[in-house]
């Protein structure tokens, strides 16, 4: 008896043991399911939407075929569309935003990490974040009734004075005159009209300074105290500490802000709407008015039928075609920094 | 004692019974050209009667699609619906309310309404002819009105919108070259200026740009005092858009002969009539889908045809002549059968 209970006990204990192994297995394999699940619930959006904008334009490219790229009309009264004019000027003031977005970010996450009394980092970075949650319409409305009539009083004329053949003031700059082209792109067609695609721009760029600037700002405050500290001890300055050790250490990070802003960027609406002036004419100027992809489907959606609908789908899903591309850009860009870094 | 709990039993069950027939909502959906007066017209008719109007909306291509799925009790479009394409679905259609559209400039020192424009040159304007505002044939129409040499900046709806429709409508009446080259339609190719989003987004744009035109509903000049224009009508005489110009449109303009009312009111004939008046069709199901809520949406139309008057010129649109509603009339009796 006592050798059975002996040799009992261990036996029920590894049977214990091998049941609760079982189960944390299972659940195991029950958690990855789960969260694999989440992920998939993503890409399955995802292609699910880019597959439905693409079988909802199926007419308008099956209508217009490669010609739908390239060609500048808008016309829905004779049912003639092309894309070329919407995709310009999405990818133009996505561009102008992230050039001006990107160094004022970058200075306002250095300012709060680096510089900035600890005091004053609470605020300023709330006010930051407070920032990303205004909703898009109130930049619209703001950039129609504010800042348009501001760039059209004091950037714009400044602008064609220095650098469009035709200046109000009437002197062509030296500038203009001995560098080919550059007038091409601050001409206009309306010189006292702030809306254009410079403005639209300008806006985005205030929109989305937030984004990338509180991404920046998280990734520079991961950079070890050690490091820092480190380099100042061997003399740098503040300028050589962030450019030597704080870049290259969150790098990564960094251009993913970047493209989370620039994504924004791409797919503005509303803000887009009101500041861009809306037209359909083909113009390298960045001051001459323009339409964007958002822009043009939140204009014309509401009454569109038929073809001109299917044209507004196709135009969706050349935005997806449009972020796609320079997503993988900005891959391949991280890619080949990675590997110069490793030799 | 029990008499009197039968009695309270009775009144419970009687305001329960009356609530329940009195609380139909009906839906709606399009043109949002019609959406103030519908909304403040609801608000009173369900103050009366306990009936609901539930109106989104969303666009008159919008409301057409969802009235043919039969998702919706009515559709409000501002653009007419063909006979074959009511006949194809069983769909009838009627006017429901009046307004106008403007014509909008921004040039100093000109007052408003004192600029006078004659349909051709409007249509020479927008199709981007008319280059600087010292044009001798705007000089010619304007004798004693000192206006500004200035270029022409021409500004039009960026988006899809009745108003845009029934602009460009008048221009393809007045203007053969408008007629072959833009046609008309609730958005068109441009061939000059720039756009802006609704009514605030023109009017901005024409406040923001010196020598620029622009067309809005005409609500929406009155309430912000922007500087209208004349026009000249078919009859050939000058007139200022206001309540009576629109209504003269409503009541001259030939509905007798339009099928299905379908008839497009720009450059009506009378001495009176303002060129651009505007309304919007109110399309239904011929044979109701639901009775109850086709029943309640007759009753709400007649209700607003016949009391919604003063309620109406408040928001600066105009009710539909009486002469307009007995034929209204005339036809639901003739097409709707319940």
């Amino acid at each position: 008896m006592h050798a059975t209970v002996s040799s009992n006990a261990p036996t029920t204990a590894r049977a214990e043991e091998a049941a609760r192994n079982a189960r944390d297995t299972r659940n195991d394999r029950l958690f990855g399911g789960l969260l694999k699940t989440c992920a998939l619930i993503v890409l399955v959006s995802l292609v699910g939407a880019a597959a439905s904008t693409l079988w909802l334009g199926r007419d308008a490219f099956a209508t217009f075929g490669w010609g739908f790229l390239t060609s500048s009309a808008w016309d829905p009264t004779n049912n003639q569309y092309g894309a070329l004019v919407p995709v310009m000027g999405t990818v133009t003031t996505a561009l102008i935003a992230l050039i001006f977005a990107v160094p004022v970010s970058f200075g306002i996450a250095l300012f709060l990490t680096e510089i900035a009394p600890n005091w004053l980092r609470g605020p300023v970075s709330s006010a930051i974040e407070l920032l990303a949650g205004i909703p898009s319409i109130i930049y619209g409305m703001w950039g129609l009734f504010i800042f348009a009539p501001f760039v059209a009083t004091y950037i714009k004329p400044w602008l064609m004075n220095n650098l469009s053949a035709d200046p109000p003031d009437g002197k062509i700059s030296w500038l203009v005159q001995h560098v080919p082209f550059i007038a091409k792109f601050f001409s206009s067609e309306y010189p006292f009209f702030g809306a254009g695609v410079l403005t639209a721009g300008l806006v985005l760029a205030i929109m989305i300074i937030p984004f990338i600037s509180s991404v920046m700002r998280e990734v520079f405050q991961t950079v070890p105290t050690r490091l820092k500290e480190s380099a100042y001890a061997l003399g740098s300055s503040t300028w050589e500490v962030v450019w030597d050790i704080v870049v290259p250490y969150t790098r990564t990070a960094v251009i993913g802000g970047i493209f989370l802003g620039l994504g924004r960027a791409l797919g503005e609406t509303m803000a887009v709407a009101f500041v861009l002036g809306n037209t359909f004419k083909f113009t390298p100027s960045i001051l001459e008015t323009g339409s964007s992809i958002a822009s043009t489907i939140a204009n014309q959606f509401g009454e569109a039928e038929g073809l001109q609908k299917s044209a507004l789908m196709a135009i969706a899903f050349l935005l997806f075609v449009v972020t796609f591309i320079v997503l993988t850009i900005a891959r391949l860009m991280l890619r080949r920094l990675a590997s110069k870094e490793g030799s | 004692m029990f008499t009197r709990k039968l009695r309270i039993a009775a009144l419970v069950a009687a305001s329960l019974f009356g609530m329940s027939a009195q609380a139909t909502d009906i839906t709606g959906a399009g043109s949002s050209f019609v959406y103030p007066v519908l909304s403040k017209w609801s608000a009173t008719y369900a103050e009366k009667t306990g009936n609901k109007l539930n109106y989104q909306s969303v666009g008159s291509g919008a409301g057409i699609a969802q009235i043919k799925e039969g998702t919706i009790d009515f559709g409000a479009s501002d653009a007419p619906m063909s006979a074959e394409d009511l006949a194809k679905f069983g769909l009838g259609q009627f006017p429901a309310v009046v307004g106008g559209i403007v014509p909008i400039v921004n040039l100093q020192g000109v007052a408003a309404g004192q600029l006078k424009l004659d349909g051709a040159l409007l249509a020479d304007i927008y199709l981007g002819k008319i280059a600087r505002w010292s044009d001798p044939r705007i000089a010619a129409l304007n004798p004693g009105v000192k206006i500004p040499d200035v270029k022409v900046t021409v500004v039009h709806r960026s988006d899809g919108s009745g108003t845009s429709f029934n602009f460009t409508n008048y221009l393809s009446k007045v203007s053969p070259e408008w007629a072959s080259k833009v046609k008309f339609g609730t958005a068109v190719e441009w061939p000059a200026g720039v756009g802006g989003k609704g009514n605030e987004g023109v009017s901005q744009y024409v406040r923001q740009i010196p020598g620029s035109i622009g067309y809005v509903e005409y609500a929406y000049a009155k309430k912000n005092a922007i500087s209208y224009t004349q026009l000249q009508n078919a009859a050939g005489k000058w007139i200022e858009p206001s309540a009576v110009t629109f209504a003269a449109a409503a009541s001259t303009a030939d509905w007798k002969s339009a099928k299905d009312f379908n008839l497009i009111m720009t450059n009506a004939p009378g001495d009176q009539a303002w060129p651009i008046t505007a309304t919007t069709w109110i399309i239904m199901y011929k044979k109701s889908k639901n009775a109850s809520h086709t029943k309640v949406a007759f009753d709400f139309f007649k209700w607003s045809m016949e009391n919604g008057q003063s309620q109406a010129a408040s928001l600066d649109y105009v009710a539909l002549p009486d002469t307009l509603v007995k034929q209204i009339e005339a036809y639901w009796a003739a097409e709707y059968k319940n």
